[in-house]
């Protein structure tokens, strides 16, 4: 299959390919093996372009923008708030096993992942031809197609979906705030997040001090 | 839709005139921010009765050459507590994004090279306008790095503003560019233009009811950090902001991607409400009078820009937030709904506009009732303990130190 793969593809198209290739799966290793968090999400953010570039290839021009505004605009920014305030931005102990036994499920699961791909690039699926919502050939773009689609084929599904949005803000707001609380300003313990923002060097020398203690005992125990 | 140039297949010319417009594209903006430096300068100077750089060349016009040079000469300093490699990159994901914006703004119509159908612009992806949001969102990467990797508070605090801020404003800046979309029935830039050619009546600033406009101009003006928005830079509160730390090229980096954003901004300003290079033109040289439309509408904005940095003072963050999320956000949310429905029928039209009024007034209603119930709370003693202690400010003042 692959080579027939390879036999259909243009040049430029096969050098997009390999290069958008090799920057998701440097940035996919870069999230997994760089030490610092922040640098973690810029592995993320790298990844996650090189996936919109195979989209920009496959003709999904619209899920391309979408990639980049949701899951870089957006997704990795909060990360990045969150390492960033919340000063989670220290060198984490990756020798520690946070959760006993996660080292085992995680090479497990990632080889059914491997499995499943290499099992799906055999299948009568994997045909190489262009994606597009709807019929391959027809008339229109392939952001029109996707429109259309989705207003109307699936509009249920697309609906309830931002429903269920919804209703995650207002859950996340209702668990936010403390029982009892009915003025707007903020519970007692929603300022201490955002005491004071962690930059690379900046960390109080005291904390740090005491969570190098707490992980040692974590290596301890 | 797609792009008439790979119409007939890609061969050597092809390649050859995509070239040619990518460099022509990167130069103009280059010279064309350079001078927007000077005309900012030179206009606030008049508006304050001062005379402003004349020096170099004639009317000061070479001082930005001169200050760039100089910039280029300085030391290159890198704190010791920044993150070296982010510290580097920041500068470049500032820039980056300002110039490929700018790739899909149509700056004239559609001219003939050598059998080949060329559209004046450099790229015209089908997704276009989404484009410009992607990279808006990679912006706040800039910013947002910069701040942090430069390992002291200041910055610190001017970046956590600036990417709270843009993130807040993109929202706003989205809504009234869907509504653009609505009218258009299309993402493609080329196509928004070509919807607005007609007549000036077209143009989607009357269109649309002038509302998408002014909310589009306000979030752009947030989304660029200039004021009254540039909470970001702050000098009298943060020592520069997010750029503090930064000098030589790099700091020239950052003073270029704000000054070339503003330039795209008009540019993107004028495409999506102006009828970008729509125009009345003459039978001699059809091709140059669009380009010259387009350039005299958005040095008109670009003047706007000035005007607004000239007069207004800074917003206090509050006041910024409440103002993107509690007016722009639900206004142009409201206007979204009612073109959409004027554009179904006019009774929908009315409908939508009736149900619209209703709510807010409802919704008005209810914050009365609710802000009078918390204040009768407040002047009432509390049950248990104070009714909530005061937010504790963000800032090197806190428990940390």
């Amino acid at each position: 299959m692959s080579a027939a793969l390879l036999a259909t593809a243009t040049i430029p198209d096969a050098v997009t390919f390999a290069l958008a290739a090799v920057i998701c799966v440097v940035g996919a290793l870069g999230v997994v093996l760089v030490r610092n968090p922040v640098h973690s999400a810029l592995s993320l953010v790298m990844t996650l372009f090189g996936i919109a570039v195979l989209f920009v290839e496959q003709d999904a021009q619209f899920l391309a923008a979408v990639q980049v505004i949701v899951y870089t605009g957006a997704i990795v920014v909060l990360f990045l708030f969150v390492i960033m305030l919340l000063g989670v931005d220290r060198r984490e102990r990756v020798l520690a096993d946070t959760f006993r036994g996660q080292r085992v499920v995680a090479v497990v699961l990632g080889l059914m992942v491997l499995a499943e791909v290499v099992l799906l690039g055999h299948t009568r699926w994997t045909t190489g031809a262009h994606a597009a919502a709807g019929p391959l050939n027809g008339p229109g773009s392939n952001v029109a197609k996707l429109g259309r689609s989705i207003f109307t084929t699936y509009l249920v599904p697309f609906e309830v979906t931002s429903a269920l949005l919804v209703v995650a803000i207002v859950g996340a707001v209702v668990l936010a705030r403390r029982p009892g609380m009915r003025d707007g300003s903020a519970p007692p313990g929603a300022a201490e997040g955002l005491e004071e923002p962690v930059s690379p060097g900046a960390a109080g020398e005291g904390l740090d001090a005491a969570d190098e203690d707490e992980d040692d005992k974590a290596v301890a125990r | 839709m797609t792009d008439p140039l790979f119409a007939r297949g890609v061969g050597l010319a092809v390649v050859l005139i995509v070239l040619v417009k990518v460099v022509v594209a990167f130069v103009v903006l280059l010279v064309a921010t350079m001078l927007m430096v000077w005309f900012e300068r030179k206009v606030i100077s008049d508006m304050q009765n001062r005379i402003g750089p004349n020096r170099a060349g004639p009317f000061g016009l070479l001082q930005s050459l001169a200050d760039g040079t100089k910039l280029f000469f300085k030391e290159d300093l890198l704190p010791d507590r920044a993150d070296r490699f982010v510290f580097r990159l920041a500068p470049l994901l500032a820039v980056v994004p300002a110039f490929l914006v700018f790739a899909v703004i149509p700056v004239g119509g559609v001219v003939t090279i050598a059998h080949h159908v060329v559209e004046l612009q450099v790229a015209d992806p089908p997704m276009g306008i989404l484009f410009l949001l992607a990279m808006s969102s990679i912006a706040v990467y800039g910013t947002m790095l910069a701040g942090w990797s430069s390992g002291s508070k200041y910055p610190l605090l001017g970046s956590v503003r600036a990417s709270a801020q843009m993130i807040s404003y993109e929202a706003a800046l989205g809504l009234t560019v869907v509504t653009v979309v609505l009218e258009a029935h299309s993402l493609s830039t080329r196509a928004i233009i070509a919807s607005q050619a007609q007549h000036v009546w077209q143009w989607n600033v009357i269109r649309l009811g002038f509302v998408p406009f002014v909310i589009f101009l306000i979030a752009s003006t947030a989304e660029m950090n200039r004021p009254p928005f540039d909470l970001a830079e702050g000098e009298s509160e943060l020592g520069g902001g997010f750029n503090t730390e930064y000098s030589s090229l790099r700091f020239a980096l950052f003073y270029l991607a704000e000054f070339m954003n503003t330039i795209t901004m008009s540019a993107l300003a004028v495409t999506l409400f102006f009828g970008g290079p729509d125009g009345p033109g003459f039978h001699f040289l059809r091709w140059l009078w669009p380009i010259l439309w387009f350039v005299g509408k958005t040095g008109a904005f670009c003047y706007v820009q000035v005007w607004i940095r000239a007069s207004l003072p800074r917003m206090r963050y509050d006041q910024l937030m409440d103002l993107g999320w509690k007016r722009l956000i639900p206004l142009a949310l409201g206007w979204l709904l009612v073109v959409a429905a004027v554009n179904l029928s006019a009774a929908w039209g009315f409908a939508v506009i009736g149900g619209g009024v209703v709510a807010a007034v409802l919704l008005y209603q209810s914050i009365r009732v609710g802000r009078r119930r918390r204040e009768a709370l407040a002047a009432a003693p509390p049950a248990r303990g104070p009714g909530g202690p005061p937010l504790r400010a963000v800032g090197p003042g806190g428990a940390g130190s």
